[in-house]
């Protein structure tokens, strides 16, 4: 055990490597607009009725290390409960990080009181996963998409606002005459829409997009992940797109972040993960997408995981996928896996058959490593 | 069964992509809906013409009446209903009709006044309870229980006893009663609208506390409230009644239902008439105000309304 | 996978209309298909498209107050749509099994898992409570939940999604039905889950010739599952054929719309997907000709806007099954 002492924490916290070459091959990327480093969402676990001990710790983020560059699409995959929508909402503070930092464009945005949030809310945006249940249905498509414009004092008097409106609708592809209906009288993909608006009235710089086309049919899916990158291309936003849809993640992303159990486990540019991932979760996960092609489908090779991912409240030591992992081997337990670079040139996976490198478990309990 | 995956009618059938018909009706406030959905529901609608009635006569009560109140005429007391006096007279003479006229102003002030503090103080409670939780919400709800474990009657009694009888005191008492219904009620719609997706995402633009609790908040929670407050009317002309009949609320000469029933109770082998009519007020005003509040429960129940708008969900 | 003998179901002329708030909803217009003994049929459809519909009006499901069904349904040569109620509650256990999406729906939160399989077991055979238990447990075991003795005791919020899911399954095989109807069984289960539970299901169908119905709008799972495809657009069966025509040579224009509308997870392709452009049609104002025509992109026909096409065999695989499809538009 001793000489498998690890190589120290060079990779494992901290920037994840070196910048990478435009490795994504399509655009040059810019520097890094969101970064999170060592960022924990955990939720206390309780019980009891009035007294309310705490019982456990649910860990739904433990310890992600993520950079989102300006300009690019991230998408963020991962099964449910893997804590991805978690991460989305701590990133933007809907959801309080409890350990670890996040920074937008250079600002901590941990440390920022409630009013200076609530400023740089404008330049975030999100999209939520169920159009019916994210729009208020007591107010019309004018009042909710005009609503960032009256938070932040934009646009201010009636007609200038009303113009805005009538411009979000039609760049979402709604006909500015609907402003003043109310979300009942539209349909799944339409109220999307509105939702899309909304995110968008503050021209924000970064937008998440949580499950934003899971709820919807087929056909309305495409439409939608077309406007999307639509978009982002003509409003040069950022974009971290978290879906369980590893075909519609693929198709959107310059890259990829693949979450297991409340960290980022593999990431990477889209064509790396998405052809040749080096994680043997992703590799399960990719492998067990159905693909709409009956000769495909019949001859794949399907890696079929045992048992169920296990609780967020009761993560096992060292690596959190030996579990399931049909590779697991000894420094499994015992090494908590970083992030190291392999394949691609920018792509890193936490995985021990890559070179056994992280934290060894017997200071799991201690202090997370300061940012650097 | 399982809830059976209903088609979804879409919006409009011959939309191209995403384009909604710019022919299609024009958007329907919203209290007129409910008010087009309460027409739909027969009880309700008679119920609240009713209440629309009575209203009106508490109103205008005196030039309604045939008579004040207070007109004395011995010379007519303990009259059965005639054409003269259609509910008869009491025992000093005065018109019952008259005095039930005038009795409604008093009662429904009362009953309105109640329930207007119990709804202001009480929602308010239950607003700050149920959306910030937490300690907030441990101190004030607890503070609702122990106001909820006192007896009704005996927590009105004391507050009458010190501040003295009167309708406005009467009011109070009464208010006073119904804040910890209006607060529990209140909190548990917050509980269900706070975790709403569309409280979040309106947080996500930037709103603040007050702007979420005001725009986003409070109308999406106000449905069992609003069924609440009808139903605690009725509950309120009942217990001005009950109090004024125990002598502490309304005092005489005033009429009032709940006292005149007091003041019948007397002779209610001799002239069955005097508490009759006073009852029957109180019986039809408190039948009314359930109604509504149940016609109104179903009518904004909002898959109801989903389903009325023919929206799929 | 043949069908030698008679089918298993013969669904003829199947026909739902529903009354709603909105006007009568013709939901299912004159459906037509057979399952044989073994075979999967996967009935693809949008929201509304009503597919999920056609299935519970086989099984009398759907409320009577608002619903008119006509046609036949024959499984194992009795129809169902024509059956007393007791007769049909007889058929629906041993008969008929079924699963729906929300496995939470379908298990009653305050009973144990063992009791609800048990009085499934025991509701339509005399078997002893024990024998039941016993057999419970070896459902459980068979449809992958581990340690099936001590998961009889647990109560549904005590398992994970996909554990939920096996236990339903369990419930719906446990008296061995010739018929399962599975209502997008998988779609609110992760996709490593949905794989452990498709490899499932075609293990046990293997096992036992169970006929299946898998209604899903996932066309990679129904690449995968399925024998057969009939794909479903307003109320109708636009396309059917075995699943390499349908999937791999669509024929009507909507079927490839769907298939276009799908990001390939294989290629890296930097476009715009093709979209299927404005939502389905609603059931109360279907359009009077094709009822794909309001969103259709080709319409070459003048007939599409006024008449409804009939399904017609657009060519055959080799194993001799039609690949029918509903359209006016003759080009390949």
């Amino acid at each position: 055990m001793a000489d498998r002492r690890v190589t120290g924490e060079r990779a494992s916290r901290g920037a994840p490597a070196t910048e990478e070459r435009n490795e994504a091959g399509t655009r040059p990327m810019g520097d890094v607009l969101v970064s999170a480093r060592g960022l924990e969402v955990h939720f206390p676990v309780r019980s009891g009725g009035a007294l309310r001990r705490t019982t456990g710790v649910l860990r739904a983020v433990d310890g992600v290390d993520l950079d989102i560059r300006r300009g690019e699409t991230l998408g963020l995959v991962g099964e449910s409960g893997c804590g991805k929508s978690t991460l989305g909402n701590a990133l933007l503070r809907l959801v309080e990080p409890t350990g670890g930092t996040v920074t937008f464009d250079g600002t901590d945005v941990t440390g920022l009181d409630r009013r200076a949030m609530r400023a740089l809310r404008r330049r975030a945006g999100m999209v939520f996963q169920d159009p019916f249940a994210s729009l208020d249905p007591r107010r019309t498509v004018r009042q909710t998409v005009s609503e960032p414009l009256e938070v932040h004092g934009l646009r201010s008097g009636r007609r200038e606002r009303a113009a805005r409106v009538a411009e979000l609708l039609e760049l979402v592809g709604l006909d500015p005459a609907v402003a003043d209906r109310y979300p009942h009288e539209f349909s799944g993909g339409q109220r999307q829409r509105v939702g899309i608006a909304r995110a968008l009235a503050g021209e924000p710089d970064f937008l998440v997009c949580d499950e934003a086309i899971a709820s919807l049919d087929v056909s309305v899916q495409a439409q939608v992940l077309n406007l999307l990158r639509r978009l982002q291309r003509r409003l040069g936003l950022t974009l971290l797109f978290i879906s369980h849809d590893l075909s519609a993640v693929r198709h959107v992303s310059d890259r990829i972040a693949v979450m297991y159990l409340g960290r980022v486990v593999e990431v990477g540019p889209a064509a790396a993960v998405g052809s040749d991932p080096k994680m043997p979760y992703t590799q399960a996960l990719l492998s067990a997408v159905p693909v709409p092609h009956p000769s495909l489908e019949r001859t794949r090779q399907r890696i079929v995981l045992r048992g169920d991912v296990p609780s967020p409240a009761n993560v096992p030591s060292g690596c959190r996928f030996r579990t399931r992992c049909p590779y697991a081997f000894e420094p499994c337990p015992d090494v908590d896996p970083a992030l190291q670079p392999v394949g691609a040139p920018g792509q890193l996976a936490a995985c021990h058959l890559h070179g056994v490198v992280g934290r060894p478990v017997e200071r799991e309990e201690a202090v997370p490593a300061p940012a650097d | 069964m399982t809830g059976a995956p209903l088609p979804e009618p879409a919006v409009s059938p011959t939309a191209t992509e995403a384009g909604v018909s710019s022919t299609a009706r024009p958007p329907r406030p919203r209290w007129r809906q409910t008010l087009g959905l309460l027409a739909r529901n027969p009880t309700a609608a008679v119920a609240a013409t009713v209440l629309l009635l009575i209203v009106l006569v508490a109103v205008f009560d005196e030039a309604i009446a045939p008579t004040g109140p207070n007109e004395i005429a011995v010379q007519d007391r303990l009259q059965p209903p005639s054409l003269a006096h259609p509910f008869g007279t009491d025992d000093l003479g005065r018109d019952i009709l008259s005095r039930v006229v005038l009795g409604a102003a008093v009662s429904l002030r009362v009953g309105f006044l109640a329930v207007a503090f119990a709804l202001v103080v009480g929602a308010l409670i239950g607003l700050l309870a149920g959306y910030y939780g937490r300690w907030v919400d441990d101190v004030l709800m607890r503070l609702m229980d122990i106001l909820f474990a006192f007896p009704a009657v005996l927590l009105a009694i004391a507050v009458l006893a010190v501040r003295g009888p009167g309708a406005g005191n009467t009011a109070l008492a009464i208010g006073i009663v119904y804040i910890p219904v209006f607060a529990r009620v209140t909190r548990a719609s917050v509980l269900g609208v706070r975790e709403e997706v569309y409280v979040r995402a309106s947080r996500s633009v930037g709103a603040s506390d007050l702007r979420l609790l005001t725009r986003h908040v409070l109308p999406n929670a106000a449905p069992p409230i609003i069924v609440q407050t009808s139903i605690s009317l009725a509950f309120a002309v009942l217990a001005e009644a009950a109090l004024s009949f125990l002598g502490l609320g309304t005092q005489p000469p005033n009429p009032s239902w709940g006292l005149m029933l007091a003041e019948g109770r007397g002779f209610i082998d001799l002239a069955w008439w005097l508490a009759f009519f006073p009852g029957m007020a109180i019986f039809l005003t408190v039948l009314c105000f359930n109604l509504l509040g149940d016609g109104l429960r179903d009518v904004l129940d909002p898959r109801q309304r989903t389903l009325m708008a023919g929206s799929g969900r | 996978m043949q069908q030698v003998s008679a089918p298993l179901l013969e669904v003829e002329d199947l026909r739902v209309r529903l009354r709603t708030p909105r006007g009568p909803a013709e939901v299912v217009n004159g459906l037509s298909y057979t399952v044989g003994r073994g075979e999967t049929v996967a009935v693809v459809g949008e929201s509304g498209s009503g597919k999920s519909v056609s299935v519970l009006a086989l099984l009398g499901l759907l409320p009577a107050r608002v619903a008119t069904v006509t046609g036949s349904a024959r499984l194992d040569g009795e129809d169902l749509l024509t059956m007393s109620p007791e007769r049909l509650r007889e058929v629906r256990g041993p008969g008929v099994g079924m699963v729906f999406q929300d496995p939470m729906t379908s298990l009653n939160p305050v009973l144990t898992i063992g009791r609800q399989l048990v009085e499934g077991i025991r509701a339509h055979g005399e078997v002893s409570k024990a024998a039941a238990r016993e057999r419970a447990a070896g459902l459980l075991a068979e449809v992958g939940l581990p340690d099936p003795q001590r998961a009889l005791d647990r109560y549904p919020h005590e398992l994970s999604g996909g554990m939920r899911q096996r236990v339903v399954i369990a419930i719906a095989l446990a008296n061995n039905p010739s018929l399962l109807i599975a209502d997008e069984a998988t779609t609110a289960l992760d996709v490593t889950v949905q794989a452990q539970i498709l490899d499932l299901v075609a293990g046990l169908q293997s096992e036992h010739g169970t006929g299946v119905i898998w209604i899903t709008h996932d066309l990679g799972v129904v690449a995968g599952i399925a024998d057969r495809v009939l794909v479903m657009y307003g109320g109708r069966c636009v396309e059917d054929g075995t699943v390499d025509d349908v999937l791999e040579r669509p024929a009507h224009p909507y079927t490839r719309g769907l298939l276009g509308a799908l990001p390939d997870l294989a290629s890296a392709d930097d476009g715009e997907l093709a979209t299927v452009p404005g939502v389905p049609p609603a059931p109360t104002d279907l359009p009077p000709g094709c009822v794909f025509w309001p969103r259709c992109p080709v319409r070459s026909d003048p007939r599409c806007a006024t008449e409804q096409p009939p399904l017609a065999v657009v060519g055959a695989s080799g194993g001799g099954l039609p690949h029918r499809a509903a359209t006016w538009c003759e080009e390949g």
